[in-house]
């Protein structure tokens, strides 16, 4: 049992009108096993609560701590943080030109584990994992992310998830862009990856619909860079009905 | 740095031929040293250059490479010392640049390696430099129709060396030709290869520089007779202070010939400075040309300078396609984090990207000790930064 604790988390972003607070307080504790969707409307700060965890150098966090079992993340730098079990799946997975998907999880695979994997068992992990996300074989010996589609690269996504075995996972909109069948992949990708490891999830989301293929826990609405309300599966259908308006009136 | 996550490094961008200043073929062409002008970089050929950078390359009087040059013999394959009066050197290419002239008008003798049947190891010539004093050397390679080889020249050493190298391909036979540069710190080395090919004869020259302060090779592989085929690579990294420039030309002269031409290149460092100027020129008899040319670089820190110019210049409508494409992208933060964020340590990242990059073309010359010593010499030049 792992646990993930984000205590009072304040994140600026330089921008060209100067330094902004984009977090401004965020609470949040995640345990090994639970799925938490984060659900907000545009700008309200859930990219920046993604990318702050992994460590993305452009954010600057002014207070606050986010520990893993009381370890300290933020001291940690960004490829401590994965080795140390933390994952983000990506919006926007960046092109890497010249580097082949299979030299990319193989290289990805032996930093987390701190060793090669055994060849055989490997190369039979992946064609499982890239069959199970109905991704063609062909797929490896591509540059990573060079002309993927947006659902080839979120699939790409889910699959390092799958392979690298992280203990908490954030999934930044990985909903967006997908069609209905590309996203139910996507999801039962997800679904295994949490069954099998114990996987504590964060699902950032700007809409419902992955919620009816991935069912969450616990709902946290964001708005303005905190959370403003707490509950269980069923506030995510009243977001549903309601939309964000009224949270976002009342800022 | 980047401000958006989506952003990324090697955007890829074609533009139209850029007009050359004078048409290739209209380059005064001698033997002769004082037929060309003193260098500066007021000429298109010499203008990223600084004289003081050729070391005195330029000058009426060079020493001459003999002892600096060795060889072993095989079987089909004969190598041996002749002079430079002999008929047979200047058949290929006579210098069109000062430096080129200078390096011709002082190699009393030349090496003629003569490739009379079908090698079947890889040959090769090497080169090692023992000290700075400005020195000529002439390669003549001749390969019998016919027959199928690899030649490497491998250059080492400290030295600074003009040098003409000419290349006859026999008529159907296919050379594959490897210019190896893992010069010392200090060493210029300028250097011209004329390349004539056979009819249906096929050539692949590569143009590998990792070492060497100043290393200008210009290769011109002329395509004169019917169904030849030029393969031309390039690969080369430079650190902090190197200068690395190459400029390939192909002429198209004959008709249905095909050329593809891709220089890939990785800089890291202050002031680490290359150079690729490519030139495609498709004659009027030249219908049927099929012909590509590529030039990539990947910067890799700040105050490194890639110059990228292809020039296309077309004297018939009759061709199967001619394109051309130039993209210098850095390795941006957002390729870093992505990969550290799957656990890569920062210089495992870069050692990543750069092999991705680069070794499928130290892959293409099939010679496995060139792959093996570049691919540790890349690790080492990935660690000087």
């Amino acid at each position: 049992m792992s646990v993930l604790e984000i205590k009072n988390l304040h994140v600026t972003v330089e921008t060209e009108q100067g330094v902004k607070e984009i977090l401004k307080g965020v609470d949040l504790t995640i345990r090994s096993g639970e799925i938490h969707a984060i659900m907000g409307p545009n700008g309200s700060g859930k990219s920046t609560l993604a990318y702050s965890i992994a460590g993305h150098p452009k954010y600057t966090v002014t207070e606050g701590e986010i520990l893993l079992d009381g370890e300290d993340v933020l001291a940690m730098s960004v490829d401590e943080r994965a080795r140390a079990g933390l994952f983000l799946a990506m919006q926007y997975p960046v092109e890497i030109p010249g580097v082949s998907v299979s030299n990319f999880l193989r290289t990805a695979k032996t930093a987390i584990t701190g060793e090669a994997p055994a060849l055989r068992t490997w190369i039979k992990d992946v064609r499982e994992s890239m069959e199970n996300l109905r991704m063609d074989a062909s797929f490896s010996e591509r540059n990573v992310n060079e002309g993927f589609s947006g659902g080839e690269k979120k699939r790409h996504e889910i699959l390092q998830l799958e392979l690298l075995k992280p203990r908490f996972a954030v999934l930044d909109e990985t909903d967006s862009g997908l069609d209905v069948d590309a996203l139910k992949v996507v999801s039962e990708g997800v679904n295994r990856a949490h069954k099998a490891n114990d996987l504590g999830v964060l699902l950032i989301t700007h809409y419902t619909r992955i919620l009816n293929y991935i069912k969450p826990d616990f709902v946290h609405v964001f708005v303005a860079g905190k959370v403003a309300e707490e509950g269980g599966a069923e506030l995510a259908e009243r977001l549903e009905a309601e939309g964000y308006d009224r949270y976002v009136k009342a800022n | 740095m980047s401000q958006s996550p989506n952003q990324h490094g090697l955007a890829e961008h074609s533009h139209g031929a850029v007009i050359p200043l004078q048409i290739r073929i209209d380059r005064p062409k001698s033997t002769s040293v004082s037929d060309f002008p003193a260098i500066s970089k007021t000429q298109d050929l010499w203008r990223y250059l600084d004289v003081e950078q050729l070391a005195g390359l330029d000058a009426d009087v060079l020493a001459e490479y003999k002892e600096q040059v060795s060889f072993t013999s095989q079987e089909g394959l004969s190598v041996s010392w002749i002079p430079s009066t002999d008929s047979r050197v200047g058949a290929i290419g006579i210098p069109e640049d000062r430096v080129s002239a200078a390096a011709y008008t002082n190699a009393s003798e030349t090496l003629l390696v003569e490739i009379n049947s079908s090698l079947a190891e890889p040959a090769t010539i090497s080169i090692t430099g023992v000290d700075k004093a400005a020195s000529a050397l002439h390669l003549l390679v001749v390969t019998k129709p016919q027959v199928e080889a690899t030649l490497v020249l491998d250059y080492r050493g400290i030295g600074v060396l003009g040098e003409n190298v000419e290349i006859s391909v026999g008529d159907q036979s296919r050379l594959n030709l490897v210019s190896v540069q893992t010069w010392d710190k200090g060493s210029v080395h300028v250097s011209a290869h004329y390349a004539k090919l056979g009819r249906n004869s096929f050539l692949k020259h590569t143009v590998a520089t990792f070492g060497g302060d100043l290393v200008r090779i210009t290769p011109i592989s002329t395509l004169s007779s019917p169904g030849a085929e030029v393969e031309m690579n390039g690969v080369y990294f430079a650190n902090s202070g190197q200068h690395i420039e190459n400029r390939p030309f192909v002429d198209h002269a004959a008709p249905n010939c095909k050329s593809r031409v891709t220089y890939k290149g990785a800089l890291s460092g202050d002031k680490a400075h290359t150079v690729w100027i490519g030139d495609v020129l498709i004659r009027v008899a030249a219908e049927g040309t099929d012909t590509y040319e590529l030039n990539r670089n990947l910067l890799l820190t700040d105050g490194t300078r890639a110059d990228s110019v292809p020039n296309l210049e077309i004297e018939t409508g009759e061709i199967q396609g001619a394109g051309h494409a130039s993209a210098s992208g850095r390795f941006d933060d957002e390729q870093l984090f992505y990969l550290q964020a799957r656990g890569v340590t920062e210089a495992e990242a870069k050692r990543l990207v750069v092999f991705g990059f680069l070794l499928e073309l130290i892959q293409r010359t099939n010679v496995p000790e060139v792959i093996e010593s570049l691919s540790k010499v890349l690790e080492e030049k990935l660690e000087v930064n």
